[in-house]
């Protein structure tokens, strides 16, 4: 029988299946009771258990991997680890999308050095990797000889980013920083440090799951896929929790809400204090948690007196009786109340005193440390390796161009040694950058200043897996292979139940990538530094890890987590609370702040408005995406691959806009946005405009992200330093909507 | 008698997509094909909306018109009344597409027309299917509707629940807890 399907069809069912009756060939063919279950074969030949590097969470996955007809071994399929604490077995879309990085045509192959190109300019030579390390090797300790080594810095994003930590600390560097901090949630773990003396950390330990209600501002989950937290967020939706949601948008969270507060943007410390005043003058509040483990209660009610919501209302644009209802209905589920700690929260630079606010308003209703508030996590300890000390570190990073900026930050600041590395804003400048996985153009707000920094410096590496703007602007680019195909340290992080985590390769590297481990080993080796990397490989130090910490490294390995004991996290299950702040007590009046110049309590100062004409430009996520990473993600774009603006629709229709209309985004500062479409709606205020971060990617070689959809970086010119810790306020940009000829 | 369905959360639902992606990937689906897809409709005007997110796949019909219009017998009822496509019998003649009043299928580029097949590879080993599987809110369920203690009798004897286009008379198999 040659004929082949399609062609035996032709023929004509009719004919040739008279002429075959009973052949045998045919009616095996044909007959109806021969309809096997169609199996599409992705199981895979063996499962590798690692976690995920899609976005920071970090969760538990399954790899199954095949060989394919060519004898290569493929990560077919990756499923959520049901033994893995963050992931339960399940999986957000990115989780699955690890195959389109790890399958990107536009992976970064081989080693590149800029050499008669200038900086900035994208074009590169690829040479072999002893010539790339040499290079770097040599420059590196060009900067630390004729600088010192505090004049290096190390940007690093990811957790593979390790490595090159301990690398720079063995050089004697202490400028480690990551936009995740001062761009991202560092003024919300200054604001509840200040408050219950413990940020908040990540993964952000909540008990949403048990929290009767949850209010969510700014924060939108379900559209931000921190696989745990929408776990959990769906389990109290499903147990009838009551969700608030204060957003000028309406985003999915809100359809879930029974109280959707569409704020005007800027005004949420209003709510806040207008939310305290209720509380406070309806006696609502948790006394006996308040008397026994708070300070400042008179103050934060004195200071709350003429805060009424009838005060709040023509501010924030939010019915009093809302604001009283939201209240009562919060104080009448506490303590099983969680005011989600939510995480980017550099928006206004008045950041700190909101993210306090919130950790106020959850001690009134006493859910720290309570079942369905905060949990208080413990880790399971890991011991360090190797015990080689390093040598000469200085005290301080040097990330403030005047020395007593910032007082209260509590970690390093990407955007201050950006600063400091600009010519002539302080008294030394960093000049040599190592960038790890984070694409600096896109994570620092004014990409200008960026620039300007990067062209003054001496030398600066980048290691990422795709060719992303930063790497265009770099003297070297190393490509690293992706989470699949590299085994990293091992994870251990605070949450519901303590483990830890190993990363594993599941594949080996494609083209001539290599694992951060491998290269930051290579770089030591060339700078008299292989005491710090006595290991042979990743694999060795973590079983070396594991063993040291009594951890059963079979286990690990093939389980890809090991649980330890689980221990209380909440008063409840008879947790003692303690509180590591000056007092030693919750601080709703906060004297470090007072004697600093800071209101010891947080107040409400009004935020600059849009100019008449334009918008205030408000960021997301997709479910699909993280940020710019995932852009040039082909197989995760196949449900969303470019981003539209959100314009309230009477708006647009006022403007002589129509759904689908393709715009341009023009800021205060004439910075033009790639057209995009605009998205007339109604589940957006009128006096702000929204975009999912992450789109317009101006880096050639990211063939599929290239000039896709509006940047929000690059219209982030603008942006509010929060005087308290310096995160970088980037909510703070205008926007006019032009229409494309 | 063993009847697979399909329950869908829509109050859990946020319409991330895992289901899609997983679907894509365990069943190897081409760049544009898609077995599943999410679906959001919101109402109200600015600040009183409210929003409604379902998963949609194909429903698995009792009486199911793409089983009836295939001229191959292609389409066929299968295994727990799963309807699948039997790819070597498919013309690509796509009959069954204009008779689905779901859209649940599409021409795959080899030819034939694919859709949902309720994993039934999984599902016939009691695995649940690939979108059930992985999603994050629990928004999905699956099991036998003839079975009094599966999950999904027991989710529809005690939710309220619609499916869609009720009146083709197509009897829908995937409901919608709402």
């Amino acid at each position: 029988m040659s004929l082949s399907r399609r062609e035996f069809i032709k023929i004509g069912a009719g004919a040739t299946a008279a002429v075959g009756l009973g052949s045998g060939l045919v009616t095996q063919w044909w007959g109806l009771d021969n309809n096997p279950i169609p199996n599409p074969n992705t199981e895979g030949d063996r499962i590798v258990p690692t976690f995920c590097e899609l976005c920071f969470w970090k969760c538990g996955v399954l790899a199954h991997v095949k060989k394919g007809p060519d004898g290569q071994e493929r990560v077919v399929k990756i499923t959520g680890n049901p033994d893995h604490p963050l992931s339960r077995g399940k999986l957000c879309p990115r989780g699955t999308g690890g195959t389109g990085l790890l399958y990107d045509p536009d992976r970064l192959k081989q080693p590149l050095v800029r050499t008669k190109s200038k900086r900035g300019e994208d074009i590169f030579e690829a040479v072999s990797w002893e010539t790339a390390l040499d290079e770097v090797a040599a420059k590196l300790m060009k900067v630390k000889e004729e600088h010192g080594p505090e004049a290096l810095a190390l940007f690093s994003h990811g957790f593979g980013g390790s490595w090159f930590k301990h690398l720079l600390k063995a050089m004697g560097s202490k400028n480690i920083a990551a936009p995740s901090y001062a761009q991202c949630r560092g003024p919300r773990e200054v604001g509840y440090w200040l408050t219950f003396g413990s940020g908040i950390g990540s993964p952000e330990a909540v008990d949403a799951e048990h929290a009767r209600c949850i209010v969510l501002m700014g924060s939108h989950l379900g559209e931000n896929m921190h696989n745990t937290h929408v776990q959990d967020f769906s389990r109290a939706i499903d147990r009838g929790a009551d969700i608030i949601v204060v957003d000028p948008r309406y985003s999915t969270a809100a359809s879930k809400a029974r109280h959707w507060l569409p704020i005007k943007p800027g005004t949420d410390i209003a709510l806040l204090l207008a939310w305290m005043h209720v509380i406070i003058t309806e006696k609502r509040y948790d006394a006996d948690y308040i008397q026994k483990h708070a300070i400042g209660f008179d103050e934060l009610k004195k200071h709350v007196e003429a805060k009424t919501p009838e005060w709040a209302y023509p501010i924030t644009g939010i019915r009093p009786e809302k604001i009283r209802e939201t209240a009562r209905l919060m104080a009448g589920a506490a303590p099983a109340t969680l005011i989600h700690p939510g995480r980017r929260s550099t928006w206004y630079g008045d950041d700190t005193q909101r993210e306090r606010g919130k950790a106020i308003l959850a001690a009134l209703l006493g859910s720290w440390g309570r079942e369905g508030g905060y949990l208080i996590p413990s880790k399971m300890s890991v011991q360090p390796y190797p015990d080689q000390p390093y040598a000469q570190t200085p005290k301080a990073a040097l990330d403030r161009v005047k020395e007593g900026l910032y007082p209260l930050a509590d970690e390093t600041l990407a955007s201050g040694l950006c600063d400091i590395s600009v010519p002539g804003e302080a008294a030394m400048n960093l000049k040599g950058w190592i960038v790890y996985g984070t694409n600096l153009i896109q994570s620092l707000p004014d990409y200008r200043k960026t620039v300007k920094a990067i062209q003054a410096l001496d030398f600066i590496v980048t290691v990422d897996v795709l060719p992303a703007e930063i790497c265009g602007w770099s003297d070297v680019v190393l490509p690293e292979s992706t989470y699949l195909e590299r085994t990293d340290d091992l994870w251990n992080p605070g949450y519901r139940e303590p483990f830890v985590a190993m990363r594993q390769q599941a594949v080996e590297p494609l083209y001539q990538s290599k694992p951060g481990w491998w290269m930051a080993k290579e770089l030591a080796n060339r700078m008299g530094l292989a005491a710090y990397f006595p290991w042979k490989d990743s694999l060795e130090y973590v079983r070396e890890r594991a063993t040291r910490s009594g951890l059963d490294f079979d286990t690990l390995q093939a389980k890809g987590v090991v649980k330890g004991a689980v221990v209380p996290t909440t008063e409840e299950q008879g947790l003692t609370l303690s509180f590591d702040t000056e007092s030693g007590k919750i601080e709703l009046y906060n004297q470090t702040l007072k004697n600093l110049g800071f209101d010891p309590i947080p107040d409400y100062y009004p935020v600059e408005e849009p100019p008449a004409g334009s918008f205030r430009l408000i960021t997301g996520r997709a479910p699909m995406h993280t940020f710019g990473r995932t852009t040039n993600n082909r197989f995760l774009s196949e449900c969303y691959d470019e981003n539209e603006v959100w314009v309230n629709a009477d708006v647009a229709k006022g403007l002589g806009f129509k759904n689908g209309d393709r715009v341009i985004l023009v800021n205060q500062d004439e910075v033009r946005s790639e057209p995009i479409s605009l998205r007339a709606t109604q589940r957006v205020r009128g006096d702000a405009v929204y975009i999912v971060h992450g789109y317009g990617h101006t880096a050639e070689g990211l063939k599929f992200a290239y000039k896709r959809g509006a940047s929000d970086s690059l219209l982030t010119t603008n942006y509010k330093v929060d005087p308290i810790m310096g995160g970088t306020g980037m909510n703070v940009n205008f926007v006019r909507i032009e229409g494309v000829a | 008698m063993t009847r697979y369905a399909m329950t869908m959360d829509t109050r859990r639902c946020v319409g991330c997509n895992a289901c899609v992606y997983a679907c894509k990937q365990e069943n190897d689906l081409p760049v544009g094909g898609f077995r599943d897809w999410i679906t959001t409709t919101t109402r109200g005007v600015f600040p009183d909306l409210s929003s409604e997110i379902r998963s949609e796949r194909c429903n698995h019909c009792d009486n199911a018109p793409c089983v009836y219009a295939c001229p191959t017998g292609a389409s066929h009822f299968n295994e727990g009344g799963v309807v699948l496509v039997n790819h070597d019998k498919c013309t690509g003649c796509k009959a069954c597409i204009a008779a689905c009043p779901y859209d649940a299928r599409y021409v795959h580029p080899d030819g034939f027309v694919d859709k949902c097949t309720f994993c039934l590879h999984r599902s016939s080993k009691g695995l649940d299917p690939a979108c059930v599987s992985i999603c994050p809110t629990e928004s999905l369920a699956f099991g036998d509707l003839s079975d009094k203690r599966s999950v999904v009798r027991r989710l529809l004897d005690a939710r309220n629940h619609k499916t869609l286009r009720p009146e083709t008379g197509a009897g829908p198999n995937v409901y919608f807890l709402t």
